[in-house]
């Protein structure tokens, strides 16, 4: 039985549709295999304990429950102020990172500007060379003193020259020369030109910049792990690497000195996977929406000097 | 490039500034511009510029004096290269080296095969609302942290709960220790490495193959090429400057590894060690367990060093060859 079918060229540029099928499936399994292991571990922080306990870890538990998220909002403690600790650390890096990497782009990006050259070089040198780990970490350590204080988590990327890349294409592209130097003749200052001439028009590239800027506050781990030896500021990616081995972490505000005792009782395995939920849980949901922006940042792309 | 074409349209307010005030006529123009790209001046003065330096402490026996950073830079004693050799006559650098090199080049191979494989798969598929399923998920995992991702790798391979055990020894096997057991590692690093970035990877080949004018496929077809043949003469060759440049970013990092990946995937194990150590986390255990900074350091400089190095020649080889991928 044959369907009359109108052909276009685009169909024929395509895959033949036994190839079509063949590659459909590869895609299918390997896209599974890429969301699946976040549904599994939403499964396993809603199962009851003794299921994990008896069972081990399964993809359909015979007992569900909210016991895990239960504990982990009775304890209270450590998991709002790592909460707490994250957001602040996001909203505020994000704020001064993309502050910073828009206005010294537009700068660089600026023909008038007699250092333009200069300054790109300054900043494009830093992509070439790794300071390293250890004289980074003395400088905020020992330079600023920023151990075991907030703020070490957020000015090591406060910066970031890639963006500064991706925003110099944004303004060169999509601001046109013209528009700015009409504001200019109409007796603008340039910081007036920039904030209301230049900035509206750059709303995409802000976007993008500030996304990859969330993305990478909220799930940084790295800084927490050198510069937090004892305070209590513990964003949550610190805090799942903490309770990989010693969920006790978690108990600790609840009852100190008898955080052990506590930590026998609650459903530990559900518990863990509970908080990686709830590191993950904010991406998952605002994923759909800026995964657009982010593939439309990647290729602006022209990242070349 | 566009910026020297608007140069010539800027007005000619600047000229050279030989006397002082000339110059501070010249600062005074650009005085918003130059306000603009303080902060992040600062911070690459702060977080660039003097780290580079305070590499020196490869050279010196680093003793913090409570008199301040600077001071103790000056006043700590050069080793010379005493640092270097404690280093590279250490067990621990051969070992550091064939790993951290040889998971770099497996993932700069593989990573190189599947995005482009993908990318161009992708450029291909037939529905259009299939492809935007399939792009999203694979780029799940890479906007995920390695704090996480070492969560959902656990699940399956914990020794008494882990899914796979669960399979091994529901159909009558032993459960395989596999935090305990150095053999699978190699594969599951590689795997997790691949399996996180390949999403993002494939974004750059997917748009250039999507980007590429469709006559070329046509012309291509009137000459009788069939699928198989208009990838390897039409696809292929367009995704080469982008491949290339790709290459060259990525070949500067062949001494450098993905801290994540590395620390915390294999959850501290201990017999790991052998097939999971590299330069960052050694650089890192040596300054947090036996708090030597000369020599981690030392590391870390040998690594930057190497780095910047490659990336020069290849930048160097690649304008040669084709001077319009090349990096600067």
């Amino acid at each position: 039985m044959r369907k009359k079918k109108t052909v276009t060229a685009e169909d024929i540029r395509k895959f033949s549709s036994g190839t079509n099928l063949f590659f459909n499936i590869v895609l299918g399994i390997f896209a599974l295999s890429c969301v699946l292991p976040f549904v599994f571990i939403i499964i396993l922080s809603l199962t009851k304990e003794t299921d994990i306990t008896q069972f081990g870890y399964q993809f359909w538990p015979k007992h569900w429950s909210l016991g895990s998220y239960q504990y982990l909002g009775n304890m209270g403690g450590q998991i709002f102020k790592s909460l707490a600790v994250t957001i602040f650390v996001t909203v505020v890096g994000t704020v001064i990172n993309t502050t910073f990497v828009s206005t010294y782009a537009y700068a660089i990006s600026r023909p008038n500007f007699k250092f333009a050259r200069f300054f790109t070089i300054f900043a494009l040198i830093s992509l070439l060379f790794t300071p390293g780990m250890v004289p980074t970490y003395l400088v905020v350590t020992k330079m600023l003193g920023l151990q075991d204080n907030v703020w070490s988590l957020i000015l090591p990327m406060s910066f970031s020259v890639w963006n500064v890349l991706i925003m110099r294409t944004f303004y060169m592209t999509s601001v046109p020369e013209a528009i700015v130097e009409s504001a200019r003749m109409d007796g603008a200052s340039e910081f007036r030109t920039f904030r209301s001439i230049v900035v509206p028009l750059a709303v995409p590239g802000i976007a993008t910049i500030s996304l990859f800027t969330t993305l990478s506050y909220w799930n940084d781990w790295f800084n927490a792990l050198l510069y937090m030896s004892s305070s209590t500021w513990i964003p949550l990616q610190y805090l799942l690497v903490k309770i990989q081995n010693d969920i006790s972490v978690l108990a600790q505000q609840a009852a100190q000195g008898g955080a052990t005792q506590i930590a026998n009782q609650i459903p530990q395995e559900g518990m863990r996977f509970a908080v990686v939920v709830v590191a993950t849980l904010p991406i998952a949901i605002t994923y759909p929406f800026f995964q657009k922006y982010f593939v439309k940042g990647m290729t602006i792309g022209g990242v070349k000097g | 490039m566009d910026s020297s074409t608007a140069v010539a349209q800027a007005p000619a307010t600047k000229q050279s500034g030989t006397t002082k005030r000339g110059f501070m006529r010249t600062l005074k123009d650009n005085g918003t511009y130059l306000l603009f790209v303080l902060p992040g001046t600062l911070f690459l003065i702060v977080f660039f510029y003097i780290p580079v330096l305070a590499n020196v402490v490869a050279f010196q026996n680093f003793q913090y004096d409570p008199q301040g950073f600077v001071y103790s830079l000056i006043h700590s004693p050069f080793v010379g290269f005493k640092n270097f050799e404690f280093f590279f006559h250490s067990a621990d650098f051969g070992l550091v080296l064939r790993n951290t090199v040889g998971y770099s080049l497996t993932f700069l191979g593989l990573n190189f095969v599947f995005a482009i494989f993908f990318g161009i798969v992708m450029s291909q598929m037939r529905s259009k609302r299939l492809l935007k399923v399939y792009q999203t998920s694979m780029l799940f995992p890479y906007f995920l942290s390695w704090a996480i991702l070492a969560y959902f790798l656990y699940a399956f391979l914990s020794t008494d709960k882990g899914v796979i055990n669960h399979l091994i020894t529901g159909s009558g096997g032993t459960a395989i220790d596999f935090y305990n057991n150095p053999t699978f590692w190699p594969f599951i690093i590689i795997f997790m490495g691949v399996w996180k970035g390949i999403g993002y990877n494939s974004i750059l080949y997917f748009a250039t193959a999507s980007g590429i004018d469709p006559s070329y496929y046509d012309a291509a077809m009137i000459d009788g090429a069939n699928k198989w043949q208009q990838i390897k003469n039409v696809t292929l060759p367009h995704i080469l400057p982008v491949a290339t440049l790709m290459l060259i970013l990525n070949i500067g990092g062949i001494f450098r590894s993905d801290f994540g990946l590395f620390y915390l995937l294999p959850r501290e194990s201990g017999t790991l060690i052998n097939v999971t150590q590299t330069f960052d986390t050694y650089i890192y255990r040596a300054l947090t367990t036996t708090n030597d900074i000369g020599m981690s350091t030392a590391a870390g400089l040998v690594q930057s060093v190497v780095g910047a190095v490659l990336i020069i020649i290849t930048n160097l080889i690649v304008r040669k060859k084709q001077p319009e991928a090349a990096l600067f």
